[in-house]
């Protein structure tokens, strides 16, 4: 699905990525954790294509995504803050994606889900921070694509919601998608992740799923286990 | 002895009537003007009819009138003068004359008339001409309705369309006069009125005085010159109502002035000349009423100028108005319409209420290293202008306008 | 591409600050014209406030979309589109709707003052097309400034930096070397010079227009070929024309490397 190959990223003199391979199978959900600054966002730009590597090579389902971008259409993406433009009204906000990427039905039912639909009419820079994360649920789940990539995507949520959201990922999972998620909120992570990325220092320290992390750490239960791996490396 | 025959039989026919007609034509008796003129007696007048008649040196040393029919042309084939008038009261009228003779020694003519009173020469066409009318100390002619064609490329080999040497009181009306060297040239000829003639494309001077006073020029249009209309050591010109246009060039403008006293200059317009009217040495002069419009400069004044005054004149759209090369300044402008001038009137009596103050800074530079020329409109420009403008330091500080019109001046 | 031009115009046909630019030239010409009562005279004023104001509006105006609609970009970068695209049609967007603002607010006032009338005509539609030219071209290097400075104050900066090398501090330089090197022929120099600044590109095409009479009095044979004939008017707009597409490549160039 996703292959990523010996990927290095600098910004400025700092480096972010330093040889990053991943190769991500069809199906399942990934999740990609890591302290602040390890470079998840990094990684999840990269495939993207927002930020340009300074080495290595990505594809996504067999393309190389070097200056290309027809890739995207079989990405749906879910960008870490809600930033849209202001004075666009929410309504118009979805028709104009829609009219980018295509049309779709979905967004009907997902405004629903959410119950945006008192907030159509308004424009997106009177939204709370929870609401705007809604419409980027919105938008990001209204297209039927074989990927989705979300980078924290419960930022905000309040606890409906955020049952929805689990729901939601958990359908699509059934649908035979590969999702990855990048997330602080381990409770969460705990629950939906398959696999699990773990990058430290850019570069991937531990990958697999939880169990065999448990199982490595020797600790019992998942937070402990991802706080052991850190104090094993910066004690 | 057939000619003479001839001769006999037309002294015969001629002899009864007083100041009779002579006809000539290709196959009269009479073929050529050079006979007939040596035929007829005094007041005659010699009608030639259409055709060619190759000859020249044609001198006409008695009063006579001299009428073309349908324009005959008088072919000199280059050979050199082809008609000189040397008696007074001489007419000559409606001929095509062609092909004067080119030298370097002497200034071959059409036309000459020479020591002459009384004169008219009217309704000519000249084409391949050296001189065209050549008027030498003479008096009280009229010039009229010429057309005359050169082709004049180089000045040193070419001549002037009608040229006037120590000839006074002469009238020079509706002639037009093209691509000679100067168009119409006086050089100590006083008393002439020189009126509605059209000098174009001409190489040097479409109109050129030296050493010439007490003359008017009126209604003339002098377009596309090499430089316009050149007045040199002369007094007492008046420029009346005259159309100086399109005379573009280095060293070309609608008008230069050298060494002039006491003249007028009124009515005329000054339209698209690279300078509108380039001053030297010229004193007590007066401007007034005259239009200058989209000139390069509408005045250049290049020093030894007093009391020349410029009243109620319009400058329109000029890239400078007035252009000084020294900081002394002794002439007036008053009431003239400046369409660069940005004041107001807030007492509204069509008069500005700030001095207008027509010399630039960025002229000097542009006096100095003409290439700056380039940079002209730049908001850099307006701004040593503008700081020029607050305290002058290089242009002359009394040269104002303090009566600058708010409307176009009409007269 | 065209979509995200349609959107980026939409978007700022509904800012205000589109309205601020098409009230100030509607303004501008009004004013010029009661004062002037003399429509002739009022297109050279306004060239003269062309030449100077448009470059600076446009950089201004580029610079702060740009930084304003941020957002919008990284939006839009998720999406399957081509960056040339994305940034290229943000940048036509601003650039054609400052060219309205600029044409509507200048011509509606002229119109009504009976300009097809007049034999203006043709110095205000070149006035026209030398805003026009000049909008694109200052747009163009405004993204390019605000896309290598991710700070806003400095792009700022830069962009008002810009303006004032090219519309005031160039043509000081430039008048300065002149004065300097005057025992030597200059007339190439200073034609190159002019080439090389935009706004003194389109005051050359303004005076081809209105100080031929003048130009004609400079003896220099390049000088006399190139303002006496058709060729200063082509070469100019081949310029303006190279000057349009030199910073827009770069848009595209900068924007294909760049990281968001």
């Amino acid at each position: 699905m996703v292959s990523i190959e010996n990927l290095h990223k600098k910004f400025n003199k700092n480096s972010v990525l330093s040889g990053v391979n991943l190769n991500i199978t069809e199906g399942g959900i990934v999740t990609i954790l890591g302290p602040n600054g390890s470079g998840k966002t990094t990684l999840v730009k990269s495939i993207l294509g927002m930020v340009i590597p300074n080495k290595g090579s990505i594809s996504v389902l067999g393309e190389n995504i070097k200056n290309n971008s027809g890739y995207r259409h079989k990405i749906d993406y879910l960008p870490q803050i809600a930033n849209f433009p202001n004075n666009l009204k929410v309504k118009e906000l979805i028709k104009m994606i829609k009219d980018l990427r295509g049309d779709t039905n979905e967004d009907r039912h997902l405004i629903e889900l959410f119950t945006l639909e008192p907030f159509l009419d308004k424009k997106l820079g009177t939204l709370s921070g929870g609401t705007k994360q809604k419409v980027n649920l919105v938008l990001t789940f209204m297209f039927d694509s074989p990927l989705i990539i979300m980078d924290e995507p419960t930022t905000g949520l309040d606890p409906i919601s955020l049952i929805r959201l689990k729901d939601l990922i958990q359908k699509e999972k059934a649908k035979g998608k590969t999702i990855l998620i990048t997330s602080h909120i381990m409770s969460f992570v705990e629950e939906v992740s398959d696999e699990i990325v773990f990058l430290l220092e850019g570069q991937i320290h531990f990958r697999g799923s939880i169990s065999k992390l448990k199982n490595k750490t020797k600790q019992p239960d998942f937070e402990h286990a991802i706080a052991s791996i850190l104090t094993e490396n910066y004690a | 002895m057939k000619n003479l025959w001839l001769f006999f039989i037309a002294i015969l026919m001629a002899y009864p009537t007083y100041a009779q007609n002579i006809e000539i034509c290709n196959t009269c008796a009479i073929s050529t003007l050079k006979k007939a003129i040596s035929t007829a007696k005094d007041f005659d007048t010699i009608l030639i009819k259409k055709g060619t008649y190759k000859e020249y040196n044609i001198v006409v040393d008695k009063p006579l009138t001299i009428i073309g029919k349908n324009y005959p042309v008088i072919d000199g084939e280059l050979k050199g003068e082809i008609i000189t008038v040397t008696a007074d009261n001489v007419t000559i009228d409606g001929l095509f004359i062609i092909n004067v003779g080119t030298s370097y020694t002497e200034d071959y003519a059409a036309i000459r008339v020479k020591r002459s009173k009384n004169f008219v020469i009217q309704n000519l066409v000249l084409e391949k001409l050296f001189f065209g009318i050549y008027l030498e100390k003479s008096r009280d002619g009229k010039v009229l309705h010429n057309k005359i064609i050169g082709d004049a490329i180089e000045e040193y080999n070419s001549g002037n369309g009608i040229q006037l040497w120590y000839s006074h009181n002469i009238e020079i009306e509706h002639n037009f006069v093209q691509h000679v060297r100067d168009g119409i040239y006086l050089e100590f000829s006083d008393d002439c009125l020189i009126k509605n003639n059209v000098s174009t494309e001409n190489l040097r001077y479409g109109l050129h005085f030296m050493f010439s006073n007490n003359d008017i020029y009126q209604d003339n249009t002098f377009e596309k010159n090499g430089a316009g209309v050149a007045v040199m050591f002369s007094k007492k010109i008046k420029m009346l109502d005259n159309i100086f246009k399109e005379n573009w060039g280095t060293a070309s403008y609608g008008m230069l002035l050298k060494e002039i006293n006491d003249a007028e200059i009124t009515g005329n317009t000054f339209e698209e000349n690279t300078i509108g009217i380039n001053i030297e040495g010229s004193n007590r002069i007066v401007y007034k009423n005259n239009n200058f419009i989209n000139n390069g400069w509408a005045i250049k004044v290049r020093g030894a100028c007093y009391t020349n005054s410029f009243i109620e004149n319009n400058f329109l759209y000029n890239s400078f108005d007035i252009s000084y090369n020294s900081k002394v300044n002794d002439n007036v402008f008053d009431k003239n319409y400046w369409t660069s001038y940005t004041g107001y009137d807030l007492d509204k009596d069509g008069i500005g209420d700030v001095p207008y103050r027509p010399v630039k800074l960025f002229s000097y530079i542009v006096n100095r290293t003409p290439e700056t020329i380039i940079l002209l409109r730049s908001l850099f420009i307006d701004i040593i202008d503008f700081s020029e403008k607050v305290s002058p330091v290089f242009t002359p500080d009394n040269l104002l306008d303090n009566n600058p019109l708010i409307k176009k001046a009409t007269w | 591409m065209l979509k995200i031009l349609k959107y980026s115009f939409f978007d700022l046909m509904r800012s205000r600050w589109s309205y601020v630019y098409f009230a100030f030239y509607l303004l501008l010409s009004i004013v010029l014209l009661f004062l002037n009562n003399d429509l002739s005279k009022a297109v050279i004023t306004l060239m003269n406030v062309i030449i100077v104001l448009v470059p600076l509006i446009g950089t201004i105006f580029g610079v702060m979309y740009y930084y304003n609609s941020k957002e919008f970009t990284e939006l839009l970068l998720a999406q399957p589109l081509k960056r040339s695209s994305i940034f290229l049609g943000q940048y036509l967007g601003v650039a054609i709707s400052l060219s309205m603002s600029l044409i509507l607010g200048l011509g509606i006032p002229f119109i009504f003052y009976g300009l097809f009338k007049s034999n203006a005509i043709w110095d205000f539609s070149l006035l026209l097309i030398t805003g026009t030219f000049l909008t694109l071209i200052f747009t163009a290097l405004a993204f390019n400034i605000a896309l290598i400075n991710e700070n806003k104050i400095k792009g700022f900066g830069y962009a008002i930096l810009l303006w004032l090398f090219l519309a005031i501090i160039y043509d000081g330089l430039f008048l300065m070397s002149l004065i300097l090197f005057e025992d030597y022929p200059l007339d190439k120099l200073s034609l190159v010079g002019t080439m090389l600044n935009p706004i003194d590109l389109s005051r050359t095409l303004i005076l081809l227009k209105l100080d031929i009479s003048a130009l004609l009095g400079y003896t220099g044979a390049v000088f006399k070929k190139f303002f006496g004939t058709g060729f200063g008017l082509t070469i100019s707009f081949i310029m303006l024309t190279i000057w349009v597409i030199l910073p827009v490549l770069l848009i595209v160039i900068k924007s294909k490397k760049k990281d968001f």
